[in-house]
């Protein structure tokens, strides 16, 4: 068993690195399953841009039609959808799996087949909502799939089958990751890592799996709903039946909202670990960060229903709602606050990840001030749907979210892969996601604030919308030339064969301890922690820099051992929502009696399954 | 064997999984307080019938609430059991709280295919969309519950789930508890209040 294999390993004198495809699959390692995180995620954030540029190329000049109404729907659901679920989550949950463990001190998750289990679900889900278009029956009813848009009757293609099936296999995958990192985070510390001495990445991302853990399960039964009425004919929301379309939209923005924390929270934890490194100082307001970040997670659980403001549900609703997202604009304000007293007075050094963290802070903050502007009830009702909307949630998911998540893969880039990205390319990248970022979306607030409406294929000439629209359409296309020198940087550092030191920026975290990229085990023996920044206290204590860590033997260290039953168990929940979607051919119980099969099979040799837990 | 050997110490002193099953747990608080919702949304607001009043047999569900009730206390007993390494106490109580989660599916599956010869389907109103949808799921997670106690009984036979093993049933019996408070609050909200 896992002994024996250790022994071998440790006659050979290190754990030898296991490759090929096989290993993939059967990996259990938390820093092999985040590179698969990232790098479907990031082809998945490459499909979500180009459906973007063909929404923009289709709007660059008035009565266009370069693609037809029904594939503008298409577009800009799969986009929403794709964007949201594919990209900016997985790619958090990349930086969660490869660096959580290393910045508490432990060598893996608490349950890495689980973990394992999570990413096959999450690519499985990815596959499924974009076989659709194979189809021709992506998604079309918005990503926000409102009743009764979404229903039979409006929508009687298998389109939002997919979208409903879809988002409920990716539930499941980021249901099973919250569980995983909650416990994780709670559980595998290394000594001394107090809760009070997280690093904030670990924090953020603490409160972002208990959002998940606790608005996930509504978005599932409002799927589950939806999928009864559009399979076998329920009534949930058809109002020729009684339904209330508007149970949809409460069932939806008790998650919708607390999403949006989902997404922006694991940023900000991002930027509180790359504003100190490179200001040569502490986190500013260490406790008030974290305090913050749960204040936002409580009140992002109470403000739902300013999404709805225009569904007319009374002055006292509309009143507490609006109050209620003011609010957020006070923790919000006071992480802002803490990242500029970070920098300020330090010795700042200006290496592309603090381009990009500061391009987030500018960037974020304009999408936050409009999103104040938002919560004035009477304003949205003026700014709803239209591209204003469009211009707000960019800036804080694309400004925010990208630019944080960016900046964090060029900070743990040589961590990761053992390669330092190049400087030049990075700045070029960043200067150029900058303009095209601005260019976009900028010009969006004014076309929305004169009354341009979102979601429609197409506008007249003559209404004044026709230069900023062609302006939107070029920052675009640098917008998406611009990742293609990001995909140049990652070729050409791959190709040097420079090494990464263990420490290249001088970091303050525990993954700076150990050599570039870790070793399957992390750490050889488990740190003990004596403080907030518990490499640079260590490096104080030693009076300088520490000496490069030596890549040693693992033998004697217990790792959890390779399985293949979390992907077949993955498998089994694909099949079962493609037995789902075939319920009423003839074979249709069949298929779904053999799906479940599949997936208890798989779950019981899992259980049953010899295995070190590490 | 020591427990520290079973369980390398974690930061809190709970083991990892006991602390997995207390995460799970409280996030399906969520799943079934949505679906509860929904239930209570739609109260009187079915077009047609058949309505709750003339369906419930409240006597039937009544005996169904109290054997689930009881089948908690029987799995205390039965891990009490596990814990002293009581084989005969272990497997007696386990066995009975098996039996139990029967009864309450027999009871469920008879009260639907009841239900469904009175003419009330999913299709039918939104009371039978939304009954059947929030006690059908409660069943699901009955079965599986049974399907997890039943496994546990054949390890045990085997022998394979000694006291320093209990926490593998620990987590069954937890999950069982949570199933059978979700039910407690069903039983009162959808057949007590309904007159």
């Amino acid at each position: 068993m896992a002994t024996s294999v250790l022994d071998h390993a440790g006659a050979a004198g290190i754990h030898p690195e296991k490759t090929g495809l096989w290993s993939w699959i059967t990996t259990v390692d938390h820093k092999k399953i985040g590179i698969l995180y990232g790098a479907s995620a990031f082809i998945f954030f490459l499909i979500g841009g180009l459906e973007a540029l063909l929404i923009r190329w289709q709007l660059m000049k008035p009565d266009n039609n370069f693609v037809s109404p029904e594939f503008y729907n298409q577009l800009f659901t799969m986009h929403g959808t794709t964007m949201i679920f594919l990209a900016v989550m997985p790619l958090s949950a990349m930086f969660f799996n490869f660096f959580i463990p290393l910045l508490i001190g432990a060598r893996d998750v608490a349950f890495p087949r689980l973990n394992a289990f999570s990413y096959w679900v999450f690519l499985f889900g990815g596959l499924f909502l974009n076989s659709s278009f194979l189809f021709n029956a992506a998604p079309n009813g918005g990503w926000f799939g409102y009743a009764n848009l979404s229903s039979k009757q409006y929508s009687p293609g298998l389109n939002m089958d997919f979208w409903s099936m879809g988002l409920q296999i990716l539930g499941i995958a980021s249901l099973a990751a919250g569980v995983n990192f909650f416990v994780t985070i709670l559980n595998m510390r290394a000594p001394g890592m107090k809760l009070i001495r997280m690093p904030m990445f670990v924090w953020m991302s603490f409160i972002t799996q208990l959002l998940v853990l606790l608005s996930f399960p509504v978005i599932t039964v409002a799927l589950i709903l939806l999928m009864f009425d559009r399979l076998f004919g329920t009534n949930f929301f058809v109002p020729l039946g009684g339904g209330d379309t508007m149970l949809w939209q409460h069932l939806f923005w008790v998650f919708g909202h607390p999403e949006v924390y989902i997404l922006i929270l694991p940023a900000f934890g991002i930027i509180s670990e790359v504003l100190p490194v490179f200001s040569r100082k502490p986190l500013f307001g260490y406790t008030a960060m974290v305090f913050s970040g749960c204040f936002i997670a409580f009140l992002g659980f109470g403000v739902w229903s300013h999404h709805m403001f225009s569904t007319g549900m009374g002055p006292i609703a509309d009143s507490v709602f609006s109050l209620a997202t003011m609010l957020i604009a006070i923790p919000t304000g006071v992480k802002v606050f803490n990242w500029l007293g970070t920098t300020w007075g330090g010795s700042i050094q200006m290496k592309t990840p603090m381009y990009f963290a500061l391009g987030f802070i500018a960037m974020f903050i304009m999408g936050g001030l409009s999103g104040v502007m938002h919560s004035a009830a009477p304003a949205d009702l003026q700014q709803t749907d239209t591209y204003f909307v469009v211009a707000h949630f960019h800036y804080v998911l694309f400004g925010g979210s990208i630019f944080a998540l960016t900046s964090g893969a060029y900070y743990w880039w040589p961590k990761m892969f053992g390669h330092m990205l190049d400087e030049g390319l990075g700045k070029v990248h960043f200067w150029l996601m900058l303009i095209g970022f601005n260019l976009t979306f900028f010009p969006m607030h004014i076309v929305g604030l004169e009354g341009m409406p979102r979601r429609v294929y197409t506008y007249p000439a003559g209404l004044g919308f026709e230069s900023l629209n062609r302006l939107e359409t070029i920052g675009a296309l640098i917008l998406g030339f611009s990742f293609l020198v990001f995909i140049a940087n990652v070729i050409k550092s791959t190709l040097s064969k420079v090494h990464a030191p263990a420490d290249p920026w001088n970091g303050a975290t525990l993954e700076w301890s150990i050599p570039s990229p870790p070793q399957e085990f992390n750490f050889p023996t488990i740190p003990t922690v004596h403080g907030r920044d518990a490499y640079w206290e260590e490096k104080r204590n030693h009076g300088g820099k520490l000496p490069e860590p030596a890549r040693v033997s693992g033998a004697g260290i217990h790792l959890p051992s390779p399985s293949y039953w979390p992907f077949l168990a993955a498998v089994g929940v694909l099949l079962l929502f493609i037995a789902l979607m075939h319920h009423d051919n003839k074979f249709g119980p069949v298929y779904i009696f053999a799906a479940v099969s599949v997936l208890f099979f798989s779950i019981f040799n899992w259980v049953f399954e010899p295995f070190h837990e590490g | 064997m020591d427990a520290h050997a079973l369980h390398p110490a974690t930061s809190t002193g709970i083991p990892n999984r006991k602390l997995a099953i207390w995460t799970f747990i409280g996030s399906e608080c969520l799943f079934f307080a949505s679906l509860i919702s929904v239930y209570l949304v739609y109260k009187g607001k079915s077009l047609v019938g058949p309505y709750p009043h003339e369906m419930f047999e409240i006597p039937l569900v009544t005996a169904g609430t109290a054997l689930l009730l009881f089948s908690s206390l029987f799995v205390v007993l039965a891990l009490n059991g596990c814990e002293q390494g009581n084989r005969k106490k272990f497997l007696g109580w386990l066995a009975m709280t098996i039996l139990c989660g029967f009864f309450f599916i027999g009871m469920q599956v008879y009260e639907f295919t009841h239900f469904y010869h009175e003419g009330l389907t999913m299709q039918k109103n939104l009371f039978g969309a939304s009954f059947f949808t929030l006690t059908g799921f409660h069943g699901t997670h009955v079965t599986i519950g049974v399907i997890w106690l039943i496994t546990i009984f054949i390890e045990g036979l085997k022998g394979h789930v000694p006291p320093a093993k209990a926490l593998n049933f620990e987590m069954a019996a937890l999950y069982w508890h949570f199933v059978d408070v979700v039910w407690i609050v069903i039983f009162p909200v959808v057949y007590l209040m309904n007159s």
